[in-house]
C-alpha cells in the first residue's frame, strides 16, 4: 500500500484540535519581559530626538536604539538598505525607532504613549507615478529597486503589420495577508552563549541569516526555532527577521528573555503586504485573431525598502504573458520605491498581479474582436513545443486545453452565458459568468533553486523509526503530513513510522525557505532522495535486502545504530537536466514545470446597491500528482477565498503612506457568508522531478479568482472593469462613468 | 484586584484578577489555558470564542467580572481522553489547517450542534459567520460540522 495519493490525516492535527498546540504567544519563560516597538510618525524625514515624557519610571525600562546594536544595522536579505532601527533617515511612517521592554504589559503600553519622536520632515512619495518621475529621489539614484526586460522577435514590424491592435491598463491594490495569528517571537541572548529565537515564521534560515550580521556572531551562536505557526501566506517570510532582531536586541541588552508579539493593529499597519501594481498591455492580432505580438509594461510598488521586490517582480514578469503563444514579445517591468512600509511576499508573489492584467485583457480583446472569449483563448493557447513569453519551450506534455474544457463542462459555462443574458434583461440582479486561464511555475525562478542548493535529511531513531529533517515549516498547508507520506512510500514504511522534526536551525539542514510552492515539489523530492540514501546505507551494510517487510527495516535500523552508529540519509538539490536558465539574458527555463488551470466564477451584482456576490466557483487544475486530496483541496479552496477577498472586499485605505483601516472591522476578509461553494477538480500528469510526482499548488489559487470574477461582472454589467479590489463604491463610480 | 470564582471546563477555580481584565487574558495567562486564541482583540474574528453559561461569547470582549460564578467551556474542555466526534470530523474533513482559528471554530460549532438547530450548509454558514478563518475558505469547516457522526 502506498501513502501518496491518499488523504492521510493531518500529522499535527491532534494537538491543534485539543487546543494544546503551542503557538508563540502560548509560550513563556520565567523572568520574561515584554517588548514594544516605537515607530516614526512621519513618512520621511530626519530623526532629531527621542523624548521620554514623565509618567513612568523610565529607569525600569529597557531601551534599545540604533546605538545599542552590537553588529550591523541592516536586515540582511537582498540589499542592505533596511535598518533594524532608524539612525537618522526615516523612510516610511512605521519605521522602528526605539524598542522598550518591561515585565508589565500594562506599564509598557503606558510608556509607549509617553515617547515623543521629534523629526524634521522631508518630501515623501506615495504613488508609483510620482516615484517614476524621479523629481525627488527617495531610493538609490532612480527610485528603482529592479528592472527586467524581455525581448523576442520583431515587435515593431509585428505591430506595423497587425490587423488589429488593442491596448488596456490594469491595476491591482495592496492586500494584507491577515493570518489569524499575528507576528511574534521570543528571544534569549547572552554575550557568551549567543542568540536563540522562537517564533511564528515560514523561513527559519532567513531569520538566521539576518541575525548573523546584526550581532556579528558565528553561525553556531545563532539558533532559530519555528513554533506552531498560525498562517503565513508570505506574510511571515521576511518580516520575522525584523521582529526577531528587535526581540533579540532587547534580550541582549537586558539579559532576560523578551517576548515581542504584535497586536492586530500593529501587524496590519507595519508589516508587509502584497505589492500594488499597474500593467499596460498592447497586443497585435492578425486577421484570424491570432496573437502576433504582445508588449507589456508591468510596474509594482515596492514601498520604502528593497526587501523581496526584485524577486516578486521577476515572478510577475515571467508570468505576464501567461499561457499563450506569441511569436513577438516585449516585456518591461520595474519595482519602484515609495514612502510606505515595504511591500513583500504574499502567496502568488507577483503572478496574481500580472495575470490579473492579462486575463482581463484577453476578455477585453475578445469583446473588441467580437469573438467568444473561450474560442479566442483556445486559438492562442500555448501548445507543446511552443515557447512561453519568458523564452521557455514547453517540452512536456501539456493539458491546458483539457483543463479548460473540463472547467467549461463542470460549470455549464455556455448555457449559463445564454441564460444569464436573458435573466439580466428583466432583473436588477445581474448575473455573470467569467473565466481565467493561467499557469503557475513552482519553485524558485530560473537558477534560484540551484543557487539555494537545498539539503534535506532523514534520520533513524533508536526505535527504528524515521525522522525527517528539513527547515520547511508547517504553516497549515500540510508539510508534516505530505513529507511523512513521501518518506513512508520511499521506505515502504507506515505513515505512523515517520515524524517530521520541528524546524530548529541547530538540528535541521537548510532546505530553503517555505515559499514559492516549493515545499511539496522541490523539498518533497529531496526528502524522498534522502530516504533512499538512508535505505541504500542499510543495504550496503548488508543489514537489509532489496525486498523487505516493515519489521525488517526497523530491525535493520536498530542493528545499524548499535553496530555502526548514527544512521542518516542526505540529499542535495540538483537541477533537472532539462532546466537551462540564462540569468544574464533573463530568459530560458524559468521554472522546472508549471501547473495549469482554468477558474470559473459565477456572480450576481445588485445594481441598486452595487454589491457583488460570488455564487459559485469552479477551480480546475493540472498539478502533477495530488499527494493528499483533502489537503490539496484545502489549499485550493482557501486560496480561492483569499482571491475572492482580493477581487471584491480587501481594500487598503492609504493615508500618507500608512494603512488607515488597520483593523479587522474595517479591512474586510471573506466570512462563511461571502464564500461560495468552491468546486475543485484536479487533473493529474505526474512530474518526475517533483516529490511524489507533484507540482506546486499553494499559490495557484491566488492567480485565477481576480480576473475570473471581474470577467463575470463585466459580462453581467457590460462595463469595463480594469482594477481590483472592485468594492461597491468603486463599482458605482465605474458604472456611473459608463466605461465600456 | 478581586477574588473571583470561575467554573472552567467543569472545574471550580479561584482567580485573583482585576474585575475588568479580559476573560481571554485570565484564561490564557492566569489559568494557562492557552487554547483560546487572540486574533483581533475587538470582537471580529472569533478566535477567542468560549461558552459562558452555554452562550457563545468572544472572550476578548468579556470583563472577567461578568464570568464570576459562571460556567466556562474552552477548547481544552471538549475532549475527555478521546477526541469528540466533532473534533474527529474536523480531522477527517480538513477543518483545521494552521489551527489558530480552530479552537474558536470548534467552540462555535459545538454550541451550534448543541442548539439543535437544523444543520444545513446555509445554517452552518450563518452561525459560523462570526468566526474568521484565513486558511480553509470554510468549505472543509462546513463539511466538518455537517458530517459529524454520533453525538457531540
Ligand atoms: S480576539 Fe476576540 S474576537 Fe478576535
Ligand atoms: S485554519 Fe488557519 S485560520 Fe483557520
Amino acid at each position: 500500500m502506498t501513502w501518496v495519493g491518499r488523504s492521510a490525516l493531518r500529522k499535527e492535527g491532534d494537538g491543534k484540535l485539543r487546543g494544546l498546540a503551542k503557538y508563540i504567544d502560548d509560550i513563556s519563560f520565567p523572568d520574561m519581559l515584554h517588548g514594544v516597538t516605537i515607530r516614526s510618525s512621519i513618512a520621511r524625514g530626519i530623526l532629531r530626538e527621542i523624548e521620554y515624557l514623565p509618567g513612568v519610571n523610565w529607569d525600569d525600562f529597557v531601551k534599545v536604539t540604533a546605538n545599542d546594536i552590537p553588529g550591523h544595522n541592516y536586515v540582511a536579505l537582498l540589499e542592505k538598505d533596511q535598518p533594524y532601527l532608524v539612525e537618522k533617515q526615516i523612510n516610511h511612517p512605521e519605521e522602528p525607532v526605539l524598542l522598550l521592554a518591561h515585565p508589565d504589559k500594562q506599564l509598557l503600553e503606558k510608556a509607549r504613549t509617553l515617547v515623543k519622536i521629534h523629526a524634521d520632515p522631508l518630501p515623501a512619495i506615495f504613488s508609483m507615478e510620482e516615484s517614476a518621475k524621479q523629481q525627488s529621489l527617495i531610493w538609490g539614484t532612480n527610485n528603482t529597486f529592479k528592472k527586467y526586460a524581455i525581448d523576442r522577435g520583431d515587435i515593431r514590424s509585428a505591430f506595423e503589420n497587425a490587423a488589429v491592435i488593442l491596448e488596456g491598463t490594469y491595476e491591482t491594490g495592496a492586500q494584507e495577508q491577515l493570518y489569524i495569528e499575528p507576528n511574534g517571537v521570543i528571544a534569549m541572548a547572552h554575550k557568551s552563549e549567543g542568540v536563540t529565537v522562537w517564533g511564528s515564521m515560514q523561513c527559519p534560515y532567513y531569520v538566521h541569516k539576518a541575525l548573523l550580521p546584526l550581532f556579528n556572531l558565528p553561525a553556531e551562536k545563532i539558533r532559530v526555532i519555528q513554533t506552531e505557526t498560525g498562517g503565513g501566506f508570505g506574510g511571515k517570510e521576511e518580516y520575522p527577521s525584523m521582529i526577531a532582531g528587535h526581540a533579540a536586541l532587547l534580550a541582549w541588552k537586558s539579559g532576560k528573555p523578551v517576548k515581542l508579539i504584535y497586536d492586530r493593529m500593529e501587524d496590519m499597519v507595519a508589516t508587509t503586504k502584497r505589492h500594488p501594481s499597474k500593467t499596460v498591455i498592447r497586443t497585435a492580432f492578425d486577421h484570424q485573431n491570432k496573437l502576433i505580438a504582445i508588449d507589456i509594461d508591468f510596474t509594482i510598488d515596492g514601498g520604502a525598502y528593497c526587501t523581496l521586490s526584485p524577486v516578486v517582480l521577476s515572478r510577475g514578469t515571467l508570468h505576464a504573458s501567461g499561457p499563450y503563444f506569441s511569436p513577438n514579445v516585449k516585456i518591461r517591468s520595474r519595482a519602484l520605491a515609495t514612502n510606505t512600509p515595504p511591500h513583500g511576499a504574499f502567496r502568488g508573489f507577483g503572478a496574481p498581479q500580472s495575470l490579473f492584467a492579462l486575463e482581463k485583457h484577453m476578455d477585453y480583446c475578445a469583446r473588441k474582436l467580437n469573438v467568444d472569449p473561450v474560442t479566442f483563448r483556445k486559438s492562442n493557447l500555448i501548445q507543446q513545443g511552443q515557447m512561453l513569453g519568458c523564452g521557455q519551450i514547453v517540452n512536456e506534455k501539456i493539458k491546458i486545453k483539457d483543463v479548460l474544457d473540463r472547467a467549461l463542462k463542470e460549470s455549464d459555462f455556455k448555457r449559463k452565458q445564454k441564460s444569464f443574458r436573458q435573466h439580466n434583461k428583466k432583473s436588477p440582479l445581474k448575473k455573470g459568468i467569467g473565466l481565467s486561464v493561467f499557469m503557475h511555475g513552482a519553485g524558485f525562478t530560473g537558477s534560484g533553486e540551484t543557487f539555494l542548493a537545498s539539503i534535506a535529511s532523514v534520520k533513524a531513531t533508536p526505535e527504528g523509526k524515521i525522522e525527517v529533517l528539513t527547515s520547511n515549516t508547517e504553516i497549515g498547508q500540510g508539510t508534516n503530513t505530505i513529507f511523512s507520506q513521501m518518506a513512508a512510500d520511499a521506505l515502504h514504511l507506515d505513515f505512523e513510522d515517520i515524524t517530521v522534526v520541528q524546524p530548529d536551525t541547530s538540528r535541521v539542514p537548510n532546505s530553503g525557505p517555505t515559499v514559492a510552492s516549493r515545499t511539496c515539489m522541490i523539498v518533497g523530492k529531496l526528502v524522498e532522495l534522502a530516504a533512499l540514501d538512508l535505505k541504500q546505507k542499510l543495504i550496503a551494510a548488508k543489514f537489509l535486502k532489496g525486498k523487505y517487510q516493515r519489521k525488517d527495516f526497523i530491525s535493520a535500523c536498530k542493528k545499524y545504530l548499535k553496530e555502526v552508529g548514527e544512521l542518516k540519509g542526505n540529499s542535495q538539490y540538483k537541477a533537472p537536466p532539462h532546466v537551462v536558465w540564462d540569468e544574464e539574458k533573463y530568459q530560458g527555463d524559468a521554472y522546472g514545470t508549471y501547473a495549469w488551470a482554468t477558474y470559473v466564477a459565477e456572480t450576481t451584482t445588485d445594481i441598486r446597491t452595487f454589491e457583488t456576490t460570488v455564487d459559485k466557483f469552479w477551480a480546475v487544475q493540472e498539478v502533477g500528482r495530488v499527494i493528499n486530496p483533502t489537503l490539496a483541496k484545502g489549499q485550493i479552496v482557501g486560496g480561492v477565498a483569499q482571491g475572492i477577498g482580493y477581487a471584491l472586499y480587501e481594500d487598503i485605505v492609504w493615508k500618507e503612506g500608512r494603512m488607515a483601516n488597520n483593523k479587522m472591522s474595517n479591512y474586510i476578509i471573506p466570512t462563511t457568508l461571502d464564500t461560495p461553494e468552491i468546486e475543485v477538480h484536479f487533473m493529474e500528469l505526474p512530474y518526475s522531478f517533483g516529490g511524489g510526482g507533484s507540482k506546486g499548488i499553494g499559490e495557484l489559487p491566488l492567480d485565477g479568482p481576480g480576473p475570473a470574477i471581474l470577467n463575470a461582472m463585466e459580462y453581467a454589467l457590460g462595463v469595463q472593469l480594469n482594477f481590483i479590489p472592485m468594492t461597491p463604491e468603486k463599482l458605482m463610480k465605474q458604472m456611473d462613468s459608463g466605461a465600456s | 484586584m478581586k477574588k473571583l470564582t470561575l467554573i472552567v471546563n467543569g472545574k471550580k477555580t479561584q482567580v485573583d484578577s482585576h474585575p475588568f481584565s479580559r476573560l481571554l487574558d485570565v484564561l490564557r495567562e492566569e489559568l494557562k489555558l492557552t487554547g483560546t486564541k487572540e486574533g483581533c482583540g475587538e470582537g471580529e474574528c472569533g478566535a477567542c470564542s468560549v461558552l459562558l453559561d452555554g452562550e457563545l461569547v468572544n472572550s476578548c470582549l468579556v470583563p472577567v467580572i461578568q464570568a464570576n460564578g459562571k460556567k466556562i467551556l474552552t477548547v481544552e474542555g471538549l475532549a475527555k481522553k478521546e477526541l469528540t466526534p466533532l473534533q474527529i470530523s474536523f480531522m477527517k474533513c480538513g477543518g483545521a489547517q494552521c489551527g489558530i482559528c480552530t479552537p474558536g471554530m470548534l467552540i462555535a460549532s459545538h454550541w451550534l450542534k448543541k442548539s439543535k438547530k437544523k444543520l444545513t450548509t446555509q445554517s452552518i454558514r450563518e452561525n459560523l459567520s462570526g468566526n474568521l478563518c484565513r486558511c480553509t475558505g470554510y468549505s472543509q469547516i462546513v463539511d466538518s460540522v455537517r458530517n459529524v457522526k454520533g453525538a457531540s
